[in-house]
C-alpha cells in the first residue's frame, strides 16, 4: 500500500514545525491577528516561550536571546510588526541573527486583520538604516515551511536579521504538505557575548566616520552574500510579450493565471521574487531584457510597494513599461489577472 | 579598576556606581558570569569602562533584552543599567512587567533628576518646580518613586532598595544584596542618587549639597 506522508496543516502549524526542525529554543510574542495560531502553537510544544507585555519586550528579549547565543524568534503583523522594527533595528545595527515571522494584515493603523501586502517597505526598510535584513516571501505553505527554515539558516551564518514576510491567508489555510520530505541542514547557532572572553560591545559612536565605516562594512558583506541568497521563480519561456510579477501569494495566483494564458496562446511570463532583500536583480534584469518583452506588469495587493522596488533595482539600460494591478489590502484572484488580457 | 578611562562628565556619579559594581562582582568572584547591558542616555558611556562583558541596547529597552539574555543562558549574572528616565518613562512597561514575573536581573537606576545626555530636561524623577529646559516655568508634577511603585508588585524574595553615589557603603552593600537576589532566582532593583553638575549646573559642594537635598524627597534604604 502507498503511504501517503502528506499532513493537513494551516500555515501557522508549518510555522511552528518549521521553528522546531530549525531548532529554535524560545519564541517571545505578544498577541495579534493573524500570527496568534503561532504563538499558541509554539506554545503547546511546550517549548520554552514568554508573551511578553508587548511587542516592544518581545523585538528586545528576542535581541536578548542570541546575543547569548539561543535561536529565538517572534511573530506580529500590521501595528505589532511597527513595534518590532525597534528591536529589528538593534538587530540591523548589532547584525544580529534576529527572526520575526510577519503575517500582514491591511493598513495603515489597526486596518484590517487577515490579509494584505502592505508591509513589505515596512519589512525592508522600515528601520532608522540602510534596510539590510532578509525578507522571505512564500508563495506557498512549502514555501513557507523552506523559508522559515533558511530564515534562521541565514541569519546564524551571515549575521542579518531575517524577516518571513507572509500573510494571513497562508498562515489561516490548511493544505496538504509533506513536510518529512524536505531535509534542510541546520546552521547552529554561537554565543555572540561569549562566556569565555570579555566583549565590549557598542551600536551608538560618537564619530560620524566610525558609524559610516561600520555601515561599509556591512554593505560590503551584504553585497558578497546577495547572490547567495537572493532567490526568484521564474517561467522560463523567452517568448513573452507580457511579464507579470507578483509576489508571495498573489504570485500563486498570477502563476495560475499565466498557465492558462499560454494555453490560450497568450504569450504571458511570470517572474516571482521569492527574496525582496536582496532583490534577484539579476534576474529580474534577464527576464525584463528579453527582447520580446513589451510590457511589465506588477500584481499586488498594495499600492505599488513591490512595483518601487522592482523599478527600484530594474537596471536603468533595459527600456521597458510598466503597468501595474494594484489592490490594497485585497486578495487578487486568478480570474482579475486574466481579465487584464481582455 | 576600571578597563578603559571614562568617558562621563567631569563631577559625574556614573563613575562611582560602576566601580563600586565592578568592586562587588570583584569581590564575589562573579565578573565572568557578569553581563552588563546599557541603556541610551548617559549609561551608553560604559560600553568599555569596566573589565566585564557589556553592550548597549536602545533607549528604555535594556530591561527586555536582558531578560532575554538571562533566559537564555542562566549561569550569566545579568545587569542592566539605566536613567530614571529609560526605566520610570519609556521602560516602565518592560521594568513593571518584570519585576511582576519576578525576572531573575538586576536593574541599577540613576536618579538625577534630570535628562542628563540630552540637555538636562525634565525626568519623571523631576522635583516640584525644578527648572529644566522643558518645564522652564517650573515642573508642575510631583516626582516618580520608582522602587516604591514596585513595591506593591514584586514577589517575595525580590530585592528594592534606594541610596547614593556618596553612600558608598549602603551603595555596595545593595550592589551585594542585588546580586545575592539573582542568584536566589529573584527581581533587584537599586536606584542610586546621582550627580549631574553639567545639568544641575553646580561646582564643588553645591553638588553634594544638591545631592544631598534630594535626599529628603527620595528616601534612601531598602522597601
Amino acid at each position: 500500500m502507498l503511504e501517503n506522508k502528506k499532513k493537513l496543516l494551516t500555515g501557522s502549524e508549518i510555522v511552528v514545525q518549521a521553528c522546531l526542525d530549525a531548532e529554535a529554543g524560545v519564541m517571545y510574542g505578544y498577541p495579534i491577528t493573524p500570527t496568534c495560531e503561532i504563538l499558541s502553537g509554539w506554545i503547546a510544544t511546550g517549548k520554552p516561550s514568554l508573551q511578553t507585555e508587548d511587542e516592544i519586550a518581545a523585538g528586545f528579549a528576542v535581541c536578548g536571546a542570541v546575543l547569548a547565543g539561543q535561536k529565538a524568534f517572534t511573530a506580529s503583523g500590521g501595528p505589532g510588526h511597527v513595534l518590532l522594527q525597534d528591536g529589528m533595528s538593534m538587530a540591523e545595527g548589532m547584525r544580529l541573527p534576529f527572526v520575526i515571522i510577519v503575517g500582514q494584515r491591511g493598513g495603515p493603523s489597526s486596518g484590517t486583520v487577515i490579509y494584505s501586502q502592505q508591509e513589505v517597505m515596512l519589512a525592508c526598510f522600515g528601520g532608522n538604516g540602510e534596510g539590510l535584513r532578509l525578507v522571505y516571501s512564500p508563495a506557498t505553505s512549502k514555501e513557507l515551511y523552506e523559508l522559515t527554515r533558511q530564515a534562521f539558516n541565514d541569519a546564524w551564518q551571515y549575521r542579518f536579521p531575517a524577516i518571513v514576510l507572509t500573510d494571513g491567508y497562508l498562515l489561516k489555510m490548511k493544505s496538504g504538505v509533506d513536510l518529512s520530505s524536505l531535509k534542510i541542514e541546520n546552521i547552529s547557532a554561537h554565543p555572540l557575548v561569549p562566556e569565555d572572553k570579555i566583549v565590549h560591545w557598542p551600536n551608538i559612536y560618537t564619530m560620524e566616520e566610525e558609524l559610516n565605516e561600520q555601515i561599509g562594512l556591512a554593505q560590503k558583506d551584504w553585497e558578497e552574500i546577495s547572490p547567495l541568497i537572493a532567490k526568484a521563480e521564474i517561467l522560463e519561456t523567452t517568448d513573452v510579450e507580457v511579464l507579470l510579477i507578483a509576489h508571495g501569494i498573489v504570485g500563486s495566483a498570477v502563476k495560475e493565471a499565466v498557465k492558462q494564458l499560454r494555453k490560450n496562446g497568450i504569450k504571458a511570463g511570470y517572474f516571482r521574487p521569492i527574496t525582496l532583500r536582496p532583490f534577484p536583480k539579476k534576474d529580474l534584469d534577464k527576464v525584463c531584457g528579453w527582447e520580446s518583452v513589451k510590457k511589465v506588469v506588477v500584481v499586488e495587493s498594495s499600492a505599488g510597494q513591490l512595483a518601487r522596488i522592482v523599478r527600484d533595482q530594474l537596471a536603468p539600460e533595459i527600456a521597458v513599461s510598466f503597468e501595474y494591478l494594484q489592490k490594497p489590502g485585497l486578495g487578487i484572484e486568478v480570474e482579475e489577472v486574466i481579465n487584464l488580457f481582455k | 579598576m576600571s578597563e578603559n578611562l571614562a568617558k562621563f562628565c567631569p563631577g559625574c556619579g556614573y563613575p562611582i556606581t560602576l566601580l563600586m559594581l565592578n568592586k562587588t562582582l570583584e569581590k564575589l568572584g562573579l565578573q565572568k558570569q557578569a553581563v552588563l547591558g546599557l541603556d541610551i542616555g548617559c549609561a551608553l558611556l560604559a560600553w568599555n569602562f569596566l573589565p566585564i562583558n557589556t553592550f548597549q541596547t536602545h533607549h528604555g529597552r535594556v530591561v527586555p533584552t536582558m531578560m532575554g539574555f538571562k533566559r537564555a543562558r542562566k549561569s550569566s549574572l545579568c545587569v542592566a543599567l539605566v536613567g530614571d528616565g529609560g526605566a520610570y518613562a519609556i521602560g516602565l512597561q518592560s521594568l513593571i512587567h518584570a519585576a511582576k514575573r519576578d525576572e531573575p536581573i538586576m536593574v541599577i537606576v540613576t536618579n538625577n533628576t534630570v535628562y542628563g545626555m540630552t540637555g538636562g530636561q525634565t525626568a519623571p524623577t523631576t522635583l516640584n518646580m525644578q527648572i529644566t529646559p522643558t518645564s522652564p516655568e517650573g515642573n508642575i508634577e510631583e516626582p516618580f518613586f520608582g522602587p516604591e511603585l514596585l513595591k506593591g508588585i514584586v514577589k517575595e524574595g525580590a530585592f528594592l532598595a534606594r541610596t547614593a553615589v556618596n553612600e558608598p557603603k549602603q551603595l555596595m552593600e545593595y550592589l551585594e544584596k542585588a546580586i545575592q537576589t539573582q542568584q536566589a532566582g529573584h527581581f533587584s532593583l537599586v536606584e542610586v542618587l546621582s550627580f549631574c553638575p553639567t545639568n544641575w549646573k553646580t561646582v564643588g559642594i553645591g553638588t553634594i549639597e544638591k545631592l544631598n537635598g534630594l535626599k529628603e524627597t527620595f528616601k534612601l534604604g531598602e522597601l
